[in-house]
């Protein structure tokens, strides 16, 4: 009788054997991460818990609606999603919902990708006045993300300044600066689109805190805003002091990206006439406080940097005793992400990511977390585009493939969470339920003659997740 | 109809020239009629059309591959489960199919683009002879060419790494 009995036990069982992960945020890093593991690690049971009812992460929400073309990876990742042993449950929030140690009591292992959601912040005077606005909410905005639906942004002056000189800020200039007949045919949410048309914004200024050597944007997004059309670039000659001499002992792409700007500073000269807008970057410039008129923003006052060290790209600035002011109306705030603090069992370094060794999370004292992962921006620090995070996500996946291999799994996975989460009022959207949802937001794009209308009300998500 | 161009020109050596310029030159073209690389899935109809090609995983393993004219280097690669991603499609916006052409070849492919440059600029490990893989069309002229995929990424970022400052 016994060992009958044992064999049945395994045969009942055996379903268990699989190892169960699961994948907290289904953005570019959970997503890519998640491929590698179902690809290498055979059998495996992955679940996407995903604070929003929608997946995709800054794919959907932070890529810009005219690059289209960036959001192509979406094809794969449904395609993973698809496969039956992957599972996505959106509408839950870790620290939230459910803890990071209900998740780790169900799961073989559990991989932290849940990003960098807060914006940094400058911390000078004034920060709080009206129409000063975090880059991130403006993209969010723009993308129709139900965090921002209701920034409050005032596009009626002229001028406006962007402070920071990455990506971001390049993507928040060409929306702001593109014609709107191109982002007509995106997918902006019609909300901005309606807020941009109207717009007296014909002056934009980028402003840096070191030199053209140090920029973080790169060439293609420069390119992009070089080109529009009717807007001239004007940037400061004095600037590029010393600039074309330093060109030629530089690495390739720090190379061609400053040829580009030299190129285009030589060309400003030669092209007069009157345009409709205005970019203007400006370098060696940090914000020292906020001028503020009955409670918006009137102007910024600049303190004037040098920049000393011998290693050109990354020379430091130090403030000298000058000051700049520029009059504008709108200011974003373009400085860069950081993460924030799901569940208060992780510890965070002073670079603002989750501490980790090749992605395996490590606690206060220096020892490692029993299978808790981390991969993406949240272990990275928010840099790099799509490669690096799939680079990094890859990488961590080969860590977790390795100590999972000869997992002997007993865990439950979603199973074990539902006892938790029943006790949560808002309902749990599955793929099905995102899939609802992109149907319907593909048939109202149609109306607008845009590739999709994105929905940005949660609760009109669930609803339709729901019929 | 660039194909059956080449289809034709076997006899005419001029014309053979001319096709494979066409082929290069419009790339482009060839790679937006046929993105989701249904064409690298046909097998080559006669040894006239075979591209003998090699690839090159990260820690040195070669895979030979029997291509044709006119195949696209990353649909090639995904048909015989070579692990180049080709995020965006080929619709060069990304750089996850990047390669190193061996170096007799870098010269035959046709020089990159403006946009391609640029993409690659933001490509880790960028070499001299980087190029994107979507970016390549199989000619009879890279009979035995080598494309050898970068290493997966830089280095991890552990606490205590500084984000490159704005």
């Amino acid at each position: 009788m016994k060992p009958c009995f044992s064999i049945v036990l395994r045969r009942f069982c055996s379903r268990r054997t699989v190892p169960q992960v699961c994948v907290v945020g289904a953005g570019p890093a959970g997503f890519y991460a998640a491929m590698h593991l179902s690809k290498n690690l055979r059998p495996v049971k992955i679940d996407f818990i995903e604070k929003l009812p929608v997946p995709f992460g800054l794919i959907r929400y932070g890529v810009a609606p005219d690059h289209p073309e960036v959001k192509n990876c979406i094809n794969q990742f449904t395609k993973l999603a698809n496969q039956e042993n992957i599972n996505f449950y959106g509408n839950i929030t870790l620290g939230k919902d459910i803890s990071l140690d209900n998740l780790r009591q169900h799961y073989d292992a559990v991989l932290l990708t849940y990003g960098a959601e807060e914006d940094k912040t400058l911390g000078i005077q004034n920060e709080d006045a009206q129409n000063i606005i975090a880059a991130r909410n403006f993209v969010g905005w723009y993308n129709g993300h139900p965090r921002d639906k209701d920034l409050k942004v005032d596009l009626s002056g002229r001028t406006g300044t962007i402070i920071g000189q990455g990506n971001v800020a390049l993507d928040v200039a060409r929306i702001l600066m593109s014609p709107i007949d191109l982002l007509k045919k995106t997918d902006i949410t019609e909300f901005a689109l309606q807020a941009i048309s109207e717009s007296n914004i014909k002056e934009l200024y980028l402003i840096g805190r070191r030199g053209p050597l140090q920029v973080a944007f790169t060439i293609k997004e420069l390119r992009e805003q070089l080109k529009l059309p009717n807007c001239l670039t004007i940037w400061r000659k004095e600037d590029f002091e010393g600039v074309a001499e330093a060109v030629v002992n530089l690495q390739r792409p720090r190379k061609r990206l400053t040829e580009l700007m030299l190129k285009s500073l030589d060309n400003q000269s030669s092209q007069p006439g009157s345009y409709e807008n205005y970019f203007r970057p400006i370098f060696f410039r940090s914000p020292h406080k906020f001028l503020v008129h009955n409670g918006q923003v009137s102007g910024i006052e600049l303190t004037c940097n040098k920049l000393f060290g011998d290693n050109i790209e990354n020379q430091r600035c130090i403030a000298t005793e000058n000051k700049e002011t520029i009059d504008c109306s709108l200011v974003f705030r373009s400085i860069g992400y950081k993460s924030i603090k799901a569940d208060n069992g992780l510890s965070f370094g002073t670079s603002g990511c989750v501490v980790n060794e090749n992605g395996r999370v490590i606690d206060n004292k220096g020892r490692e977390f029993g299978r808790l992962y981390v991969a993406g921006w949240l272990g990275t620090g928010p840099v790099g585009v799509i490669i690096h995070t799939m680079g990094n996500a890859f990488q961590v996946a080969i860590n977790i493939c390795h100590d999972l291999k000869n997992c002997e799994s007993s865990k439950d996975g979603f199973e074990g969470l539902k006892n938790i989460l029943k006790n949560v009022n808002s309902p749990v959207i599955t793929w099905q339920g995102w899939e609802k949802i992109n149907r319907f937001e593909i048939e109202l794009g149609k109306k607008f003659g845009k590739p999709r209308e994105k929905l940005t009300c949660i609760s009109k998500m669930l609803e339709v997740a729901a019929e | 109809m660039l194909r059956s161009l080449s289809f034709f020109s076997k006899n005419t050596k001029e014309l053979g020239i001319f096709s494979q310029y066409c082929i290069q030159k419009c790339s482009l073209y060839l790679s937006s009629a046929l993105r989701h690389g249904e064409y690298e899935w046909q097998d080559p109809k006669s040894e006239d059309e075979v591209v003998n090609i090699v690839y090159v995983d990260k820690d040195g393993n070669k895979t030979k591959v029997r291509g044709k004219i006119g195949d696209n280097a990353l649909y090639l690669a995904h048909r015989y489960g070579i692990e180049m991603e080709g995020a965006c499609e080929a619709s060069l916006a990304c750089t996850t199919c990047h390669v190193y052409v061996n170096q007799d070849y870098v010269d035959k492919l046709p020089q990159s683009e403006e946009k391609e440059d640029d993409l690659l600029d933001m490509a880790p490990f960028l070499k001299e002879n980087s190029r994107l893989g979507c970016q390549i069309t199989l000619t009879k002229d890279l009979e035995g060419m080598e494309l050898k995929l970068p290493k997966a990424t830089r280095n991890f970022y552990v606490d205590g790494h500084k984000p490159t400052p704005h």
